[in-house]
């Protein structure tokens, strides 16, 4: 039984949206189903990156959508939200690598780098040309990245970076990493510097195994007495701020993603849900309990999609604060696994199945609930906003 | 070469249709989209300019709704719009919504007049064939390429039986666009957010007013198929059975 993707819009939510947007969602959601979708299961079960799709999509200006210049399209952030939505409808690890490209790759250079540096990279990776990965987070430090051990040490007119870095989407297939490393020359401020993946002393090695996101990279980074010119310091980043503010970005995105992600999962289980009969030649929609995991579905997607458009909304008047940033990413993803969760539910031993994307969804669910900051850290990032008490 | 790609927002193929309350068409709270031959014969205006050069302009007859359409060409690379912009154009016959065209171009010079086949919706596959003849222009229909040649074009129409005939044509011309003619390209983000400073010229139902007469057009009832049962047995003997089966499943079934 084929399912396809109808789209989720209980309460007219596209009545809150201007022609623009839903004609940039629209063209996203198309790109998806004729690209993505056909191929999705298959690179999942090989664990395998579509590298195939790196220009289509960046034809159609996905990399560094919300960026202005450039050769970026310049999109909003809602627009760019709805851009995310779609891609995570697909599959979170393809959606991941987007995100990783657009805002921990380019975002850095756009905010914090040297014209040189944006001439240099910003067009090239708009264009698919280049990818980038984005490391910070080492074997030691997740939640905790200022504990980070990576150093640069200034030895004339290069630095000189060693360190290890873990958990890093794209890592081997990037032309450009930026690494955040400890300054020796500044009393160990955290500074970003972009490294080109060729300069010697640099090794990318994937990370096999995977469970969850198998349609994208992750490597571990290993930089070993690697020099890099001075200009390659981002001269405006300064301290553990600047990779939080690349962090917001993606933390952003990701709280469109996981709405789709759930609208997948929700969409699937209702199709199936009518479809499927048992019990009196009933189909199980009928049945009151899967009626009430439906409900519970639809009920926290139409929640999710509220608030991530209100973040938003208050993004593009800059005001939009990290702790509204981090509630909808932590609500979002969370609702997200469990109506994954109870799609599975309803779907039986299909749901275990990947002829359906729901437990594709729910493994990649699994990294996106604890990656760009865990559930529990951006419970505490909330905590410390409404109490003013840190409990981290 | 200057080419008007004629264009018609239906609802979606695949959406839930519900009838209105007076069962005379669909409820409005339906999703729609381009109709399909229409955004082939979009893309084949864009293939023509890029090879060519020129202009593609683009126009659509419909409520304030119907503008999805248009925009949705200019982010795919047409230069400007023209919207015949009134809820009366829903459910007008073919020959008015020609009319209304011909009276919204009369100050234009293009040398190629699109339209798609037939609209997913009403399907009648006239408006495009029924405006040359207003405008007095030579039309070819079914048209799966289009090539320049000496003092016109040549076209390729689909025929039946996998048969095609190919057609040399002066300009003007107006030609109806079949599905598939070309791979339909994406809006890009970019060309979403360029669209909105191209030019939208709306034009109101008064100002082609005149052009127009009476919608001959009026669809009286409109349902769903009733699905029906009946059983019937065959009495007599075995061979009367059998010649009275055999007549039935040729005449009435139609299977033999």
């Amino acid at each position: 039984m084929a399912i396809k993707f109808r789209g989720v819009d209980f309460i007219e939510f596209d009545s809150l949206l201007s022609d623009d947007e839903r004609l940039v969602r629209d063209t996203a959601r198309k790109f998806i189903e004729d690209n993505l979708i056909p191929i999705i299961e298959q690179c999942n079960r090989e664990g395998r990156f579509p590298r195939e799709l790196v220009k289509p999509m960046a034809e159609l200006g996905f990399y560094g959508a919300s960026l202005k210049g450039y050769g970026c399209a310049g999109m909003s952030n809602v627009e760019y939200g709805l851009v995310m939505q779609e891609m995570e409808r697909g599959d979170s690890g393809v959606r991941s690598f987007v995100s990783v490209q657009s805002a921990l790759c380019m975002y850095p250079i756009y905010a914090f780098g040297s014209e040189e540096q944006k001439q240099k990279w910003l067009p090239a990776m708009q264009k698919g040309e280049k990818l980038g990965c984005f490391g910070l987070t080492e074997p030691d430090f997740g939640s905790n990245p200022g504990g980070m051990r990576t150093r640069a040490q200034k030895t004339g007119k290069e630095y000189v970076l060693n360190g290890e870095k873990m958990w890093i989407t794209s890592g081997s297939i990037a032309d450009v990493a930026v690494i955040w490393a400890k300054n020796e020359e500044e009393d160990d401020n955290i500074r970003g510097f972009l490294v080109e993946t060729d300069r010697p002393g640099f090794r990318a090695a994937d990370v096999h195994g995977k469970w969850s996101l198998r349609a994208s990279v992750t490597s571990s980074l290993s930089l070993q007495d690697v020099r890099i010119p001075e200009c390659n310091l981002l001269p405006k980043s300064g301290g553990l701020k600047s990779p939080l503010m690349c962090l917001n970005q993606a933390r952003y995105g990701i709280a469109w993603g996981a709405v789709g992600a759930a609208m997948a999962c929700y969409d699937c289980a209702l199709q199936y849900a009518q479809f499927r009969k048992q019990f009196h030649d009933q189909p199980i929609a009928s049945h009151q309990l899967v009626q009430e995991k439906l409900v519970w579905m639809i009920n926290e997607i139409t929640k999710g999609q509220l608030l991530v458009l209100q973040v938003g909304r208050l993004k593009d008047q800059e005001r939009a604060g990290h702790q509204h940033i981090s509630m909808a990413k932590r609500n979002n993803v969370w609702m997200a696994l469990e109506c994954a969760r109870m799609a599975r539910d309803i779907l039986g031993a299909n749901g275990i199945a990947d002829e359906y994307p729901i437990f594709r969804h729910m493994a990649n669910l699994e990294s996106v609930k604890t990656y760009e900051g865990t559930h529990d850290i951006h419970t505490l990032i909330i905590g410390s906003n409404i109490t003013g008490l840190d409990a981290f | 070469m200057k080419i008007l790609v004629c264009m018609k927002q239906v609802p979606q193929k695949d959406a839930p249709l519900k009838l209105n309350e007076s069962g005379t068409w669909i409820r409005e709270d339906v999703s729609y989209e381009v109709n399909e031959p229409d955004a082939y014969a979009l893309e084949e205006a864009l293939r023509q300019k890029e090879k060519h050069g020129g202009e593609v302009v683009v126009i659509t007859a419909g409520p304030a709704r119907s503008q999805q359409v248009l925009r949705e060409a200019l982010a795919k690379g047409a230069d400007r719009a023209i919207h015949l912009e009134d809820p009366a154009f829903v459910g007008l016959d073919a020959i008015n919504t020609a009319r209304a065209f011909a009276a919204a171009i009369k100050d234009e010079k293009f040398d190629l007049i699109f339209t798609g086949l037939q609209s997913d919706d009403y399907g009648y596959a006239q408006t495009g064939v029924i405006l040359a003849e207003l405008l007095g222009w030579p039309h070819a229909t079914i048209i799966m390429q289009i090539e320049k040649a000496d003092g016109g074009i040549r076209v390729k129409r689909e025929l039946e039986a996998g048969y095609f005939q190919f057609v040399d044509m002066p300009l003007p011309a107006v030609l109806t666009i079949q599905s598939g003619i070309n791979k339909l390209r994406y809006a890009t983000l970019i060309g979403i957010k360029q669209a909105k400073n191209k030019p939208l010229r709306k034009v109101a139902l008064a100002e082609v007013q005149d052009a127009l007469s009476p919608n001959l057009l009026k669809l009286e009832r409109l349902y769903v198929p009733q699905k029906t049962k009946n059983t019937e047995v065959l009495q007599g003997s075995a061979g009367e059975i059998a010649k009275k089966l055999t007549e039935k499943l040729r005449n009435e079934v139609r299977v033999l």
